[in-house]
């Protein structure tokens, strides 16, 4: 099967959606096809996927201390 | 009063048993369920507060105020997103008001239109990038590192990035909290994300300045 091939300016159209795992197999297998041969492009997934994996963990805001107490003052104000 | 089969008996309802039980007990008057109902997402409401008012006295003032109005608003929930998203949206609307009222003196509007460009946006660094550990947020720099590159994204983008990406919405409830089509959030995130690649590349230990060459610092 001969693979469509894609752009670069299309694969950072539907990087974002790649990453989250959202396009088409289709469209999937094309830019994959792309990253193996494109340095730049895959140097904008790996950073892509670097900073959506950093964002995602919670140690990134954590909320201030005591803040699970004082969330419930204006419900319960006598406490 | 909020009956249980109220939510249970339509299947298009966004609830879990546990969570309507809960709603049906604070509506009969046992205000102690609620803590327990909010708990899981205490974080949540944090988070969506200081990504829109950066400033964590401010999004403390506000976390507290959207929990009071979920709670006297509570009767009124139809279960027709999850809890969650309902509090996250009540959250983020108490968080842009507050936004918009410290704002107004600036003669600044959150709702400028100027800022809603969503034209395409093109990498601008192609730096080749390691996998990085997460364990690297232990360090503060880091964090600092990612918080301010997250802060300094435009409030259309910001938002986006922190339903999404730092608490894990789904697209088609990001696009509920925030009012907008499922089509914009997406293009909004791609936005983002290459925005915050290229704030953060490669030097996330913010060591590299752009017109300066490139010296590897980091300890990975």
């Amino acid at each position: 099967m001969t693979t469509i091939e894609i752009s670069c300016v299309e694969v950072w159209r539907e990087i974002s959606e790649y990453v989250d795992a959202d396009v088409s197999a289709e469209l999937r297998v094309r830019m994959e096809a792309h990253f193996k041969v494109c340095a730049h492009c895959s140097a904008v997934l790996d950073g892509m996927r670097n900073v959506v994996g950093l964002v995602a963990d919670g140690r990134l805001f954590q909320t201030p201390e005591g803040f699970n107490k004082r969330l419930y003052s204006k419900v319960n104000p006598s406490e | 009063m909020v009956r249980l089969s109220h939510f249970m008996n339509n299947p298009l309802k966004q609830l879990d048993s546990n969570e309507a039980d809960l709603i049906s007990r604070v509506c009969k008057g046992e205000h102690k369920a609620f803590e327990e109902l909010v708990r899981p997402y205490e974080r949540l409401v944090y988070v969506t507060a200081i990504s829109v008012l950066r400033n964590p006295a401010d999004a403390e003032e506000v976390a507290q105020e959207a929990v009071l109005k979920a709670f006297s608003k509570l009767s009124s929930f139809r279960a027709e997103c999850k809890f969650s998203t309902w509090l996250v949206q009540i959250t983020y609307n108490e968080a842009r008001m507050k936004l918009r009222k410290d704002r107004r003196h600036l003669y600044e509007s959150v709702d400028d239109p100027r800022q809603d460009k969503e034209g395409d946006y093109w990498p601008k660094d192609f730096a080749d990038w390691r996998p990085i550990p997460s364990e690297l947020l232990e360090n503060e720099q880091v964090r600092e590192a990612l918080q301010n590159a997250i802060n300094s994204l435009n409030d259309m983008y910001r938002e986006v990035v922190n339903l999404r990406d730092i608490q894990n919405l789904s697209i088609k409830d990001t696009a509920t909290v925030l009012g907008i089509p499922e089509t914009s959030v997406k293009t909004r995130l791609r936005r983002a994300r290459l925005l915050l690649r290229d704030a953060l590349a490669p030097g996330i230990d913010g060591l590299w300045h752009t017109g300066h060459p490139y010296q590897k610092v980091r300890p990975w």
